[in-house]
Order: C-alpha cells, then structure tokens, then sequence
C-alpha cells in the first residue's frame, strides 16, 4: 500500500486500506507505545487487579437526524460501545465535545443533547464532562461531535485473539444503519422501514461474557466498512482467515430490499448497534443462546468460523459458489446499473 | 447495466404508484410501463420507473423451465421433485414462448 | 418479493451448473461466451458463480457498463460545467469515473456543486425547486434513456438541462461481433435492456453473425441457465435467439418506452471509451428537445472546455480497458490491474466504476489467479 498522498481525500475517513494508511503514515509513525500501535476499539491500562480502558470516538453523520437515531446517540453509542468491545462493560464515563456551526438551530441542539442522554441511561453510561465550540459560518457544516469513554474490565478482550475454528458469531441484522443513513442522505424515499440499529451494546456484550467467559476469543463492532472490514481487520490481527455462510447471514427485509434497490452490497455499510464475536465452537451455542435472551440480540446467530488460511482473507460461501470479501475505500453510493 | 427491481404494486395514484420492495416503499412512475397495473402486480423498476409489468404466469413458467432443464441433474444431488412438480419433459430445449 | 428467490435456489443452481458443465464438455474444447451486461458481471461475483463455471468455460464481459464506456470528453463535459459553477446532478456509477484528468468528484472536493440522484424523476424535482439551471449528466443505456425521455416528455421545468450520454446498447454488439479478431462463440444478452428493445433487435445480429444469442435475467438461476442454453448451441453448432428471460421480456419489447425514446431521442455516431467508434451508438436530444439539451444551451462552455482538454497521459494509455470490453483481454491481462490501477487510484473506467470488470474482479478477489 502506498503512502496517503498529498491531501486529505474523503476515502482516509471511510474506515478501510486508505485510512490505515494514513493513521501508519501520519499518526503512528515513530510511536512505540505498543497499546497505540494495536489499534484496538480502545487501550487498556492495568488498574489493580482489573484494566481501565481508554477510548474515544468522533462523529460526524449527514444528515444529523435518520431514521432511527441521530448523531447524539450516534455519538455515545459508539464510545459505549468501542469500550465494550475490549471487555470494558461497568461503571462506564463519558466525556463530550460539540462543535457547532454558528447559525444552528437551538432545538436541534437539545434534540441531540436529549438524544445523548436518553442514550446514556440505555448504557448506563454517566456523561460527566463537556465542552463545546462554536465555529464561523460555513466553517463546519452543521454539528460534530466527539466524545471519550472509560471503563473497567475484568479480562481486556483483544481484536487479534481469534483461533482457527472459532465459530464467528453477529449480535444481529446486518447493514441497517448504513443503508438508513444513505436512503435520508440521498432522500431516496425509502419509507420508515429502513431504521439505524444504532443502540449502546455494554449490556449485551455483558451478557455474551457472562455466559462465555474466556471462550469468548475477540470481539469487534462492525461499523465504518462494515462486517467486511470488521472482519478482515480482526482476521488479520490473529493470523486467521474467515469463512462466512450466506445463508446464515441475517437481514432485515427492509435492510436487504434497500440493499437490492440501492445496488449496494450490505457487507461493506456500517452498522451501530452489533457486535461480530469470535467464540471457542463449544461455547458457541450458549453464547448464542444469552445474545438472544437479550432484546439487543434476538436475531444474533453464527454466521461463519475461523479457519488457517492467508491472515485476513475473508470468504463467502453462497452455496453457488465462493467470493472473497475486499474492503472498499469510500462511502457507497447508490448505483443505477 | 441496468439495476432493475422487481417490487409489488401497493396503490396506483393516476401515473404514478407505491410500489413495495419486501417492506421498503418507493414512488414509481408508471408513464413507460406498457399494459395497465393494478394493487398487487408485480413490475420491475428501473430508476423510479415501472417498465414492465411482470406476469406471476410467466415467473412460475420459467421456474418450471429451469426445473425441467436441470431436472435430470438434480437427481442424486436432492430427493427426487415432489408429485406437484409441473410436468415438462426434462429434456426440453426450448424456453417458454 | 419471493419470487427473486425462488430464482435462487442453491440445489436447483447446482442442478444448472452440472448441466452446464456436460454441455462445455460435449464442445469438448474450451468454450469462450460473451455476456454484455455490468450487472450480469456483478450477479456472476456476488453469487460466486465464476468460481463454479467449468474450467473449459471463459465468460468475457462485453462494453455493458454504461459508465465504462461512457467517453472521456463526455465526462470532461459535464466536469467543465461543474467546474463553472453550473448544479451538476448524475447517478451515482459517474460521480467518481475521471474525465482525462478529473471526475466530478474531484470537482466536486473543489467546491463544485454536483449532486447524486437515483431516480430520473428527481432530476424534475430538483429543478422545480430552483430557477437557476439544473445540468442533468444523463449516463445509461436504453433502459435508462428512457428515463430521461419520460421526464423530459412530462412538461420539464424550464430550467432543466440534460446532457445526454445515453447509448444504444445493440449498436455495439455489432462492432464487437465484426472486430476481426473476435474468439466470442456466444453473446448472452441483458435482459433488463432487452425489456425495452425487445428480442427482435437481436433477429438481424444472429443472422449475420451466424452466433447464438440468448437473453438473460440477473438472478443464479437465470445465469447459469442462459449459459448452459448458450453453451449447448455452441457444442451443436446451432446459432439461435433464445429468451431466457420471458418474464420480462418479450419480442417486441416495451413500444411505450420505445416511442417515448424514439420521441426524445435520435441514434448518432458516437465514440465510446475503449471501444472507439460506434455508428449509431449514441442517443442525442432531438432537435425538438433542444430548449433543454446541455449541449446546446453551454456550447461556448463546453467549446472552451473541449479545446482546453488535457491529453491523456502515458498510464492511460497502458490501458486496456478497451481489449477488455470487447472480450479480447481479462483484467489480470493488463500490466496495471491491481498495481499502478486500483479502485482508490484507478486508471481506466473498468476500475473506477462499481460496475467496471475490473473493479469487480478487483473487489471480489478474482484474476489473483485466472478463474477464466
């Protein structure tokens, strides 16, 4: 892969080779921390006998409402929900930072200010410390947000911890924030079925680490570039490959409809509220069975495994026969042909 | 080259008509499609236009089409077809119509 | 909509495919068909189906992707306009397919105004909306024009501007099929053009060209059926129109979208990208429509532009996207694919669009080896 190039492109933000390019290039070069250099969801530092991990998160989303969330909840979700993928479920603070145009709206602003601690009392989440900033018109287009999370976990659980033969579990339907947020950005009328999953996931992950404890190998949430590059990166980080079996893949109608309509593979668009897992195959079926017992994960189901293979490769089986699946760089667009 | 769709007709406002893609509902004009549509016809889209209306007659004849074209090679690799399988002799070379 | 999948059926594909592979191996040679239709090629990798073709089959991509052949200085054009200020609106397969030197992508990062809409009907609305010029870059083959003839048909705000690319899809199976070096034993034909145009179009090609042609939907079913009806004409040596595709099909196609076509639009020689020239491959506006034709309402813009055009530099012209569109080259064929060509720097069209056979084999991991 070559260098990130002159400018910053919209493609080093999209989540998938562009990005990493630029975070190795740009940000990471000459650091040695090797908690930085993991790249995790978040960075755990020993705290007694338990970790605290660190993250944080930044969100901008056109538009700020969408069906099913907005960029409040988009917000606190995502940290939330980084911290929880590294094992990091209790006693979770928050931090926010809001930057906002001059000229916007007050009532949007309690409308996301409301959204975000709606979404707090969901996680349990405590938000104890803010700041905002006000940029010149046409200086910022809107509202960003980003927000910083803490929280403790009893066993620090790492995206390159995948063993071949781990049974690859998801949390839930695949693709509906993504295909959501394109259907209002694109005003393409797609009606109210298309809604965000976009929902904190501490408490189900909690519930998935209660019942599998240390069988559960890795977990990642598999937002920017979607199940697709959630997969590849946590495949890659443990020098494993991944099978997928289309069949098992789960859906929304509304999801897969949008999907077909918008030409747009539901793989590679994000998702805020799922979780992918890497489960040790005989604790597959309990883990299984908490996630549904959980109204966050009444549709989880084991999509694929892990086996030896080039580290990173992610293939699906579709019964006719296999594809592989490639990151892509930059957002997806509705096609025609 | 051309991402078509088929979807069932939900209503019919004069030209144009809600047309509904397993649950996600969009308006579709009807100013090309080329016989007269009714609630619950299938049509295939085609940006935001119907540009046919698809027959539920000739999507169950060409199902029984390629069950008859495969017919011999499904055998051993599935049970055998049920009893209501349509009768077409297996070997047919010709397509419907 | 269960019928889509009824068409997907993974036993009776099965059953499809093992019928397929008896017909390549009743050739007894290796067998080599041309479907042209980017979203055959896009069914063929979604469902993994070129993975599964029997070995002695090569399935060639033929010019069926709008985008790919969509020329250069058509593209530079509606860039120009950007450029220029003028609210630019297009499909979203063009918003990153470069000119010579930009798309309207990389116009629109500077600051341009160019907006993404996936129904034509939209290009109506927005203009409504406004009263200053709305550009309409109208990409797409027949099914699509007749589109755009439709809107433009319905009383169109007069603030409406098309700038036709539309293209005449069976104009250029012709110069595929007379290239003198073509290997193409048989065409699968796309089935959602052939919903508008009809089968009879394709009469006067079989007889020429003494090549079976059939017609086929998108889904697995409908593939691996077609080629295996395809495949076995080319093992009997038989050469006939076959619609595979009768639930959308018909002989005489869609007359109402044809009229409003033939109303709106007039067949004119055109050069498409990596094709080079096509008689009768372009649709432009009648002259009747020409208080809303792009070309006549900007022509001392895209004068000044055409004439300023930058020359295509040497990478482009180590592409062969153009081989690779009539069939005489697959994607790992060329020195670029997958180094100095990929889809976050791509050279050609075949690469920049989603729909491009490059970008496709590219993305679904495909040519690493050679699946062909």
């Amino acid at each position: 892969m070559s260098g990130p190039g002159d400018t910053v492109r919209l493609a080093h933000g999209a989540g998938g080779e562009a990005m990493r390019a630029l975070i190795e290039d740009v940000f990471l070069r000459g650091v040695v921390d090797a908690e930085a250099r993991a790249m995790d969801d978040g960075a755990a530092i020993p705290f007694g006998d338990r970790w605290l991990v660190v993250t944080t998160d930044a969100h901008v989303v056109q538009p700020a409402f969408f069906p099913g969330g907005d960029i409040g909840r988009l917000s606190v979700c995502g940290t939330v929900n980084d911290l929880a993928m590294m094992g990091a479920t209790e006693l979770v603070a928050l931090t926010a930072t809001v930057i906002v145009e001059e000229g916007y709206s007050i009532a949007d602003l309690r409308r996301v200010a409301a959204s975000m601690r709606a979404a707090c009392d969901e996680a349990g989440a405590r938000l104890l410390a803010g700041d905002t900033k006000v940029m010149r018109k046409g200086e910022l287009d809107g509202l960003a947000l980003s927000s910083s999370g803490v929280a403790l976990a009893d066993r620090v659980v790492r995206g390159g911890g995948v063993r071949a033969g781990d049974a690859i579990l998801i949390t839930g339907t695949i693709g509906d924030h993504g295909l959501a947020v394109l259907g209002a950005r694109h005003q393409l009328g797609l009606g109210d079925a298309l809604r965000s999953d976009v929902a904190p996931l501490n408490g189900l992950v909690r519930a998935a680490l209660a019942a599998g404890g240390d069988a559960v190998h890795a977990m990642k949430d598999p937002t920017r570039g979607g199940v697709t590059s959630a997969l590849t990166e946590l495949a890659r980080a443990s020098g494993v490959a991944v099978r997928l079996d289309e069949d098992a893949l789960p859906y929304t109608d509304a999801a897969r409809a949008a999907a077909e309509l918008l030409g747009i593979d539901p793989l590679v668009v994000a998702n805020e509220g799922k979780a992918l897992l890497a489960v040790a195959p005989d604790a597959a079926p309990r883990v299984i069975a908490a996630l549904r017992a959980h109204p966050l994960g009444a549709r989880a189901a084991i999509i694929g495994r892990a086996v030896a293979g080039e580290p990173g490769e992610v293939v699906l089986d579709t019964g006719f026969g296999t594809r592989r699946l490639r990151e892509r760089d930059g957002d997806p667009l509705p096609r025609i042909c | 080259m051309c991402l078509g769709a088929p979807g069932v007709i939900a209503s019919v406002d004069g030209d144009t008509a809600v047309v509904d893609f397993w649950g996600v509902r969009r308006t579709v004009a009807l100013d090309l499609v080329d016989e007269p549509v009714a609630v619950g016809d299938y049509v295939l889209v085609h940006v935001g236009f119907a540009i046919r209306r698809i027959p539920a007659e000739e999507v169950a004849e060409t199902l029984a089409f390629f069950a008859a074209m495969s017919a011999e090679d499904l055998e051993g690799l599935t049970p055998p077809e049920p009893a209501t399988a349509p009768a077409v002799t297996p070997d047919a070379e010709e397509p419907p119509r | 909509m269960t019928a889509p999948l009824a068409f997907r059926d993974v036993a009776r594909g099965r059953a499809l495919r093992a019928r397929l592979e008896r017909a390549v191996a009743r050739a007894g040679r290796t067998v080599t068909v041309m479907h042209v239709c980017g979203s055959h090629e896009q069914a063929i990798a979604r469902y993994g189906l070129r993975a599964a073709f029997p070995a002695a089959l090569r399935v060639q991509m033929g010019p069926g992707c709008p985008v790919c052949v969509t020329d250069a200085p058509e593209i530079d054009a509606a860039v120009a306009l950007a450029d220029r200020g003028v609210r630019v609106l297009t499909y979203g397969d063009m918003l990153r397919v470069p000119g010579r030197g930009r798309s309207l992508d990389d116009a629109r990062a500077e600051g341009a105004r160019v907006e993404v809409i996936y129904a034509a009907t939209q290009a109506a609305e927005l203009a409504r909306a406004t009263a200053e010029p709305v550009v309409f870059f109208a990409t797409g083959f027949e099914t699509t024009a007749v589109a755009t003839a439709a809107i433009l048909r319905r009383d169109p705000p007069p603030n409406l501007y098309v700038l036709s690319a539309h293209k005449w899809v069976p104009a250029a199976m012709e110069v595929v099929a007379a290239a003198p070096d073509t290997a193409i034993e048989g065409y699968l034909a796309a089935g959602h053009a052939a919903t508008i145009t009809g089968t009879a179009v394709f009469e006067p090609f079989v007889a020429r060209h003494r090549r079976p042609v059939v017609v086929a939907g998108f889904e697995p079913l409908d593939i691996l059926a077609a080629l295996a009806l395809l495949v076995e004409q080319v093992a009997a040596g038989t050469a006939e129109l076959v619609n595979a595709f009768p639930r959308c099909v018909t002989r005489d196609g869609n007359r109402r979208a044809l009229a409003a076509l033939d109303e709106v639009f007039v067949p004119g020689d055109g050069d498409w990208r990596g094709i080079a020239h096509v008689p009768s491959g372009d649709l432009r506006l009648r002259p009747a429509f020409a208080a809303h034709d792009a070309a006549v309402r900007f022509a001392d813009e895209l004068a000044e532009a055409a004439a300023a055009a930058r020359a295509e530099d040497a990478l482009a012209a180590a592409c062969r996207c153009g081989a690779i569109m009539t069939g005489r080259a697959t994607p790992p064929d060329c020195a670029l694919f997958g180094t100095a060509c990929r889809p976050e720097a791509p050279v050609g069209a075949c690469m920049v669009s989603t729909e491009g056979v490059c970008r496709i084999w590219h993305e679904h991991g495909l040519g690493a080896g050679r699946p062909a």
